[in-house]
């Protein structure tokens, strides 16, 4: 079976490369580690019969989203993060943060399983449908975001728009008047 | 999926199209140097072959014979990603790129088969989703060469892919939404026909301000003057490629010709007819797509060698302030347009 062998070989790119992009010491590398495995997550969508949100994975994510994060680590010129450096009065070094960010994983996990098990009951695997029109269809995804999640949508766009003004407002300076 | 299907086809298609590129990419470094110097009034290169059309071979064999450095400062591995990154991501955006008409080439095959490598239902955006990742390969160069001119034609490449992409996107919107599909071939196929029996039924008489914006926002994505501020060699050396030499040098001109073929190609798809024309036959459309296609370059190159650079400042005001506003005023009013006679 070529598509699960594909679908494994995507999967393992993707964890290896979520993996490495919080081991790595060089902020550059974590910024395109991180594409890596948009990359990968986005092949498996592909194989899920949804080519549109693929595309937009890629789109939004690693042609937008990622090439902002490049452009900053580079304008502030990121040093690497060497281990004797790291300032043991961090408030992350403190231990009750580890235990909190313990507590999260496994709420996580627990999450997954039962998502997981959720799905096992459906009957007819994500991509395929009884009137042949796939979940990834664009014209489907744009029905029910007008209708269905309306309120979502509208929502979301508002709180977009909210964080867009903080951010220029937060970045002018104090006192110029341009 | 079709994807899967017939191997051989898609095999014989990618060498096609591959070898096809490479040769574009060379008569474009000839074609260019040709109309500069008919442009400047000299003769341009003359020595190598009959009036110097073997050029292109001869700077290619000089590339491959130089030597290969390095900057010791130089990030190891992403400098030798950098060039492999631009030159690939040129290479898949055309894979999504129809060219023709389904044919049996004269009869030569059972069935008929479609120009093109693949045919993807969302084929805009899968290009437009490739060529945007094409800009890590040159902001890539310019943080690992450690060289400031290089970092600065990387910032600068980051920053104006970004502000263009925006009036791109919304100029292409506008066409899916006029054909109503996010298939190339779909959208090329609903431009056949005339109005009024002499006016081709192109997007172009539809859509002429998206046109223009599509034209403009696509220099700008392939760094061509005049908004060629990544490599700015007035101001930044060589820009990105500053430190780079030999092969890997070559590499990012040649993902720049391949990426405004690309854009050509996906230009003449969207507001040109892509293949449909009068006077040839159905099976001859290609012939009519190279002819447009062609016709673009050489606009691309007359505008090179016409126009000179912005200055940085005046890239963001144009691109924010102008171009796209310009272009969400030309996708309300599309969208209202559609709405209205449709109904």
């Amino acid at each position: 079976m070529p598509e699960t062998f594909v679908f494994y070989a995507f999967s393992a790119m993707a964890i290896i490369a979520s993996t490495l992009v919080i081991g790595q010491r060089n902020p550059m590398y974590s910024v395109l580690l991180l594409i890596a495995s948009f990359g990968a997550l986005s092949a498996l969508y592909i194989q899920l019969d949804a080519p549109f949100v693929a595309v937009a994975q890629i789109i939004i994510y690693a042609g937008a989203i990622m090439v902002l994060f490049l452009f900053v680590v580079m304008l502030l010129n990121a040093p690497r993060e060497d281990a004797a450096e790291w300032d043991r009065s961090h408030p992350l070094q403190h231990p009750n943060i580890g235990r909190f960010g313990a507590l999260l994983a496994a709420l996580l996990v627990v999450q997954l399983a039962w998502a997981l098990a959720k799905v096992s009951e459906l009957e007819t695997p994500v991509g395929a449908r009884a009137d042949g029109a796939s979940v990834g269809s664009v014209l489907e995804m744009g029905r029910i975001l007008f209708t269905r999640h309306t309120f979502a949508f509208e929502a979301t766009s508002v709180l977009i728009l909210v964080a867009m003004v903080g951010a220029v407002v937060l970045a002018r300076r104090e006192g110029s008047n341009q | 999926m079709e994807i899967y299907l017939r191997p051989a086809v898609i095999g014989v298609m990618i060498f096609v199209v591959f070898n096809a590129l490479i040769i574009a990419s060379a008569i474009l470094v000839l074609a260019e140097r040709k109309i500069m110097g008919f442009m400047q009034q000299r003769y341009g290169p003359y020595l190598v072959g009959p009036h110097g059309v073997l050029q292109p071979i001869a700077d290619i064999l000089k590339l491959l014979f130089k030597e290969e450095l390095r900057p010791k400062g130089a990030d190891k591995w992403l400098f030798t990603l950098a060039p492999i990154l631009s030159i690939v991501t040129a290479f898949v955006a055309f894979a999504a790129v129809p060219f023709g008409a389904e044919t049996t080439l004269f009869g030569l095959l059972d069935e008929p088969i479609k120009l093109g490598v693949a045919d993807v239902n969302v084929a805009v955006l899968v290009v437009f989703a490739v060529t945007s990742m094409g800009v890590y390969g040159i902001v890539l160069a310019g943080w690992a060469s450690n060289s400031k001119y290089s970092l600065f034609g990387g910032l600068r490449a980051s920053a104006q892919m970004i502000s263009y992409e925006l009036a791109y996107a919304t100029s292409l919107a506008a066409v899916i939404m006029l054909a109503g599909t996010l298939s190339l071939r779909e959208v090329v196929d609903s431009q056949a026909g005339t109005w009024f029996g002499f006016i081709p039924r192109w997007y172009l008489f539809l859509q002429p301000i998206g046109f223009i914006i599509y034209v403009i926002a696509g220099v700008a994505e392939t760094n061509r003057a005049p908004f060629d501020f990544p490599e700015a060699e007035q101001e930044l050396v060589a820009g990105y490629n500053t430190e780079y030499s030999s092969v890997r040098f070559a590499l990012f001109p040649q993902a720049e010709y391949i990426n405004m073929v690309t854009m050509s190609a996906v230009a003449t798809d969207l507001y040109l007819g892509g293949w449909h024309g009068p006077f040839l036959p159905a099976a001859y459309g290609w012939i009519w797509f190279l002819l447009k296609v062609g016709f673009i370059l050489f606009v691309y190159i007359w505008m090179r060698w016409t126009v000179p650079r912005y200055r940085y400042d005046q890239l963001m005001q144009f691109g924010w302030k102008w171009l796209f506003p310009a272009s969400v005023l030309n996708l309300i009013v599309t969208a209202a347009l559609v709405l209205y006679l449709n109904a």
